[in-house]
């Protein structure tokens, strides 16, 4: 039998078997709290997590004939929003905004380690916060470390978002982000030298 | 600066290290500077353990917030429900 998908078959189509089956009518009462959830852990803002669910929706209806049932439609909308995540962050980390807060951030970490000979300064060396086992449970400490990468620098926290927390490859961060590899590295230090800081901080 | 004798005392390159071995295999020298660097400074193995559970954490932060989900609320979806089904009509 010849399968035609035609525009009017949308919505309710199901596909040959073997390829994963395309139903958009499903998708707000499928996905739409688990798209909402990834957003909004990578952008740390409801509103924007918002927007981006809805142009996820519409950027899959436009290019729903391109859907060719390889992946699942939960990772192809998990891919479609994740593009336009990246695009966020790109856009956030270029321009006048980046260069004040990295600066702020870099001048924080500044007096971390001594100048000359690069050890810790006395006030700024890590002590025992508690039992590791323990804090990683721990919903309170796990709300400040959310609250300490908000106030990365925006490519700080997409570069450790990417890595730690979506696995990314090393190669495909500094391509999307537009970074050099060797500050790929710098980042992902500084970064954690600014989160640990914070955690310490604001836990103790 | 010679570099065995830079690392030894330099926390800011072992803290770097630390962070590059937990993405990426470090070089043999890396490898043997950290460890020597460690060895003798207790301030940066508990960097070194802050540093691997933060990572661990991050990782629970995605996957507990997957699972508990944080909640669209029904208005929005609604009317995220109206613009699909618009879209859809345009088509037919």
């Amino acid at each position: 039998m010849e399968i035609t998908h035609t525009k009017t078959q949308m919505g309710t189509s199901r596909s040959p078997v073997g390829i994963s089956p395309i139903d958009p009518l499903q998708w707000v009462k499928k996905y739409a709290d688990y798209l909402y959830t990834y957003a909004i852990t990578r952008i740390n803002d409801e509103e924007q997590a918002r927007d981006l669910v809805q142009e996820t929706f519409l950027a899959a209806l436009e290019k729903i004939k391109t859907f060719e049932g390889r992946s699942s439609e939960s990772t192809w909308l998990t891919a479609i929003l994740k593009n336009k995540i990246v695009d966020i962050y790109r856009k956030k980390s270029s321009g006048l905004l980046k260069k004040s807060d990295v600066s702020d951030a870099e001048q924080e970490q500044k007096d971390f380690f001594d100048p000359d000979d690069g050890h810790w300064n006395e006030d700024f060396r890590p002590k025992e916060i508690g039992v590791e086992e323990d804090l990683l449970v721990n919903d309170e400490f796990s709300i400040i470390l959310q609250k300490c990468m908000e106030k990365l620098p925006v490519l700080w926290s997409a570069v450790f978002a990417m890595k730690h927390m979506d696995d990314d490859a090393t190669e495909n961060i500094c391509e999307v982000l537009k970074i050099t590899p060797a500050n790929f590295w710098v980042i992902i230090h500084r970064a954690k030298l600014n989160l640990r800081a914070c955690l310490q901080k604001n836990w103790i | 600066m010679n570099s065995i004798k830079g690392i030894i005392y330099n926390c800011r390159h072992a803290t770097f290290l630390i962070e590059k071995k937990q993405i990426k295999k470090l070089t043999f020298t890396e490898n043997i500077k950290l460890r020597i660097h460690l060895t003798g400074c207790s301030v940066c193995r508990i960097f070194q353990k802050q540093s691997i559970l933060i990572n661990r954490m991050a990782k629970r932060l995605i996957g507990d917030s997957e699972n508990k989900d944080r909640k669209l609320d029904e208005q929005f979806k609604r009317h995220l429900q109206d613009k699909i089904e618009n879209e859809l009509g345009k088509n037919l």
